[in-house]
C-alpha cells in the first residue's frame, strides 16, 4: 500500500541546486508510488520544467507534493506556488511558444503533455500556482473519440 | 472538527446521525469488531479491529454532518476509501465473492441501527424515522464505495494483464545486424501505441538497430489518430539516433491518407516489408545480388 | 527504475581526448550551473586542441528537459563554430519519448545509439545514415 511517507514533502526553489533536489524527489515519489519507467521520466521532467518556470519567472518559490487516490488507482500530485510577477498573457503561456531557435522555448505548453491534470492559477501581483497531478497506471485512451 | 455540546435533535436529520455516530463511536466500533467484515479481516487483534471501525464510523459521521449520506464521492469517504479497498481485496483473497463482500457491508447496519433507535427519543416517531432513513442511506452508500473500490481493484488488475498481453503480443523482429521490424497488427489505440512504441525503442537500443521497420500491413485503418502515433515513433527513434521506415501502406491506405491530408511528413515509405528491408540493407552499405549464374540482377 | 539517487555532478564533467575527438560523458543529475561550465570547457577545450569531433553521450542521463535540452543544442553550435561536429550519443528510450512529448525535436542535433556508432560518424568509417537537416543521401 501507497503511504505518504517519502512521497509528502515541501521543497523550496530558491537556487538552481534546488532543481536537483526537486528532480530527485519526484522521481522518488514517483517510485514509491508504483509508476513505470516513462510515466516517471515524464512527471520529473515536467517537474524540472516547472520549478524552472517557478524560479526564473516567479522569483524563487516551493513545491508540495502529495500521493493521491481516486478510482484511477494511486497518482502524484505536485503543486508549484511563487508570489512572483504572475503570468501575464496565460493563453500564450499554455500554447506551444516555440523560439526561433527552433523548438526550444516552449512555456507551460509542452509540461502539460507530460502530465494527466493541469491547472494553473495566476494573477499579477498575488503569484502562481501550478497544481499537476499524474497517475501511476498507463492511462485510459484520452485521446480517442 | 466542530464541537457539539448539545445532545439531541438541530438541523437536518442527516446532521442528527452525524451526532450520534460521534457521540456513539466506540460502541458501534466494539459491535462491528465482532461482524465478519472485521473479524475476519483484522486476525491479529482484536483492537486493530475496533481502531478500523472507529475511523470507519469517523469518516461516516463527517459525511453525515455534511449532508451528503448518498454520495460516494463525498470527502468523507476519500480517507477510508484506501482501508476500505484493503478489507474488501483481503475477504476475496479468501474467496468470497464481491457479493458477499457486498452483504457484509449490509451487516453492519443493524447494530448501528439498534443504537440508533436506542438513542431517540420515541415520541417524536416523523423524527426517528428520518434519521433510520439518512442512516440506511448512509450505510447504503457506504456499500456502493465498497463495491467501487473492488471495482476499480479489479479493472486495474484487468489494465495490468491487458499491457502484459501487449507487450508479448508485440513482437520485434531482428531482420538483420543493424536492422529490427515490427509488425502492427490490429487498431493502434494510444495505450497500445504507447506500448509498441516503448519495445520498438527498447529493441532498437538492445540491438544497436539503425533502422527500424514498422510494418502497418496488419493495421486497417489510419486516421489521424494513428498517423500521430506513428510519428510520435518515428521521431522518438530519430532523436535517439535510429531511423524508421513505415512500410506496409495499402492503396486503400494512401489513398485515405491522402483525402485526409495525412502527412507523414519526411518518413520514409515503402508498400512492402520487403522493399523496406532492401532500402536498409542498401542504407547500411548491404545488398541483395542474384547468386544464381547468368543472374547478374542486384536488389 | 533503482531508487538509488545518482550523485549530483558538482565537479567537472569527465572530458576524454580519443585522437581527433572529445568524448564527453554526463552522468546523472547536472546543476544547471555545471551545465554551462560544460558548455563553456567544451569550447575551450575544442580551441587548445584543435579537434574536429565531439561526442556526448548521454546513456547515463535519466533526465533530459528543456534546459539540458538547450544546452545540448548550443554545444552544437558552437562547436560547428569552431569547425568541430558533435554527435550526441546513448539517448534513452524514456527520454526520447518524453521529448517527442515536450515537443523537443531538437533539429541539427545529430545523434546516435552508441558512443562507437558516434565516432564511426565522426571519422567518416560509416555512411552518414541519419536524417535531420543534414543528410546527403538521395531516395
Amino acid at each position: 500500500m501507497r503511504t505518504a511517507a517519502g512521497v509528502e514533502a515541501c521543497l523550496p526553489i530558491r537556487s538552481d541546486m534546488d532543481l536537483v533536489w526537486v528532480r530527485q524527489h519526484v522521481r522518488q515519489a514517483a517510485g514509491l508510488l508504483g509508476f513505470g519507467l516513462v510515466e516517471q521520466t515524464k512527471v520529473v521532467t515536467a517537474a524540472s520544467e516547472l520549478a524552472r518556470n517557478t524560479l526564473v519567472h516567479g522569483g524563487g518559490g516551493q513545491l508540495d507534493t502529495a500521493p493521491v487516490t481516486s478510482g484511477r488507482g494511486t497518482g502524484l500530485r505536485l503543486i508549484f506556488s511563487d508570489e512572483g510577477p504572475g503570468i501575464p498573457d496565460l493563453e500564450r503561456a499554455l500554447s506551444d511558444g516555440y523560439t526561433s531557435g527552433g523548438g526550444l522555448g516552449m512555456g507551460l505548453g509542452g509540461a502539460r503533455r507530460l502530465v494527466h491534470e493541469f491547472a494553473v492559477d495566476s494573477a499579477p501581483g498575488v503569484g502562481t500556482k501550478v497544481t499537476v497531478v499524474s497517475w501511476a497506471a498507463v492511462p485510459r485512451p484520452r485521446e480517442e473519440y | 472538527m466542530p464541537e457539539h455540546e448539545t445532545v439531541g435533535p438541530h438541523g437536518s436529520p442527516s446532521r442528527e446521525v452525524g451526532d450520534f455516530l460521534r457521540r456513539r463511536t466506540e460502541q458501534i466500533a466494539q459491535r462491528w469488531a465482532d461482524e465478519p467484515l472485521f473479524r475476519t479481516v483484522f486476525t491479529v487483534s482484536r483492537d486493530e479491529a475496533v481502531e478500523a471501525g472507529r475511523i470507519v464510523v469517523e469518516a461516516l459521521a463527517q459525511v453525515a454532518d455534511t449532508d451528503q449520506v448518498h454520495d460516494p464521492d463525498a470527502a468523507g469517504f476519500t480517507v477510508v476509501r484506501e482501508q476500505l479497498a484493503r478489507m474488501g481485496a483481503a475477504r476475496s483473497r479468501a474467496g468470497f465473492t464481491t457479493a458477499q463482500v457486498s452483504n457484509d457491508v449490509d451487516a453492519l447496519r443493524p447494530p448501528v441501527e439498534n443504537l440508533l433507535l436506542a438513542d431517540l427519543p420515541e415520541e417524536d416517531s416523523d423524527r426517528v424515522r428520518e434519521c433510520a432513513t439518512a442512516l440506511t442511506v448512509l450505510m447504503g452508500t457506504l456499500r456502493l464505495v465498497v463495491l467501487e473500490t473492488a471495482l476499480s481493484e479489479g479493472q486495474a488488475l484487468i489494465e495490468r494483464q491487458q499491457l502484459q498481453l501487449m507487450e508479448v503480443a508485440t513482437p520485434v523482429i531482428k531482420l538483420w545486424d543493424g536492422i529490427v521490424a515490427v509488425p502492427l497488427i490490429g487498431t493502434l489505440d494510444s495505450a497500445r501505441s504507447q506500448v509498441v512504441m516503448e519495445t520498438l525503442l527498447e529493441a532498437v537500443v538492445d540491438q544497436h538497430a539503425r533502422f527500424a521497420i514498422l510494418d502497418i500491413t496488419g493495421v486497417p485503418t489510419v486516421d489521424s489518430l494513428v498517423a500521430q502515433h506513428l510519428m510520435k515513433t518515428v521521431a522518438a527513434a530519430r532523436l535517439m539516433g535510429a531511423e524508421c521506415v513505415v512500410s506496409g501502406i495499402r492503396p486503400a491506405i494512401a489513398q485515405t491518407m491522402v483525402h485526409l491530408g495525412l502527412d507523414l511528413g519526411n518518413v520514409i515509405t515503402r508498400a512492402s516489408l520487403a522493399d523496406a528491408l532492401a532500402y536498409t540493407l542498401h542504407k547500411l552499405g548491404a545488398g541483395i545480388v542474384d547468386a544464381t549464374p547468368g543472374g547478374a540482377g542486384s536488389r | 527504475m533503482s531508487h538509488d539517487f545518482s550523485r549530483p555532478v558538482t565537479g567537472h564533467v569527465p572530458v576524454l581526448r580519443l585522437g581527433d575527438i572529445l568524448l564527453v560523458t554526463l552522468q546523472g543529475d547536472l546543476y544547471d550551473s555545471a551545465a554551462q561550465q560544460l558548455q563553456q570547457d567544451i569550447g575551450e577545450t575544442i580551441v587548445s586542441t584543435g579537434v574536429t569531433g565531439v561526442v556526448i553521450d548521454i546513456s547515463g542521463v535519466e533526465i533530459v528537459d528543456s534546459f539540458l535540452g538547450r544546452v545540448l543544442a548550443e554545444i552544437a553550435a558552437n562547436a560547428r563554430l569552431l569547425a568541430a561536429r558533435t554527435v550526441v550519443s546513448g539517448m534513452r528510450p524514456a527520454v526520447a519519448i518524453t521529448l517527442v512529448e515536450l515537443g523537443l525535436t531538437l533539429p541539427g542535433l545529430r545523434t546516435a545509439l552508441t558512443t562507437e556508432a558516434a565516432m564511426n560518424l565522426l571519422t567518416g568509417v560509416d555512411p552518414d545514415t541519419r536524417s535531420g537537416g543534414l543528410r546527403r543521401e538521395s531516395r
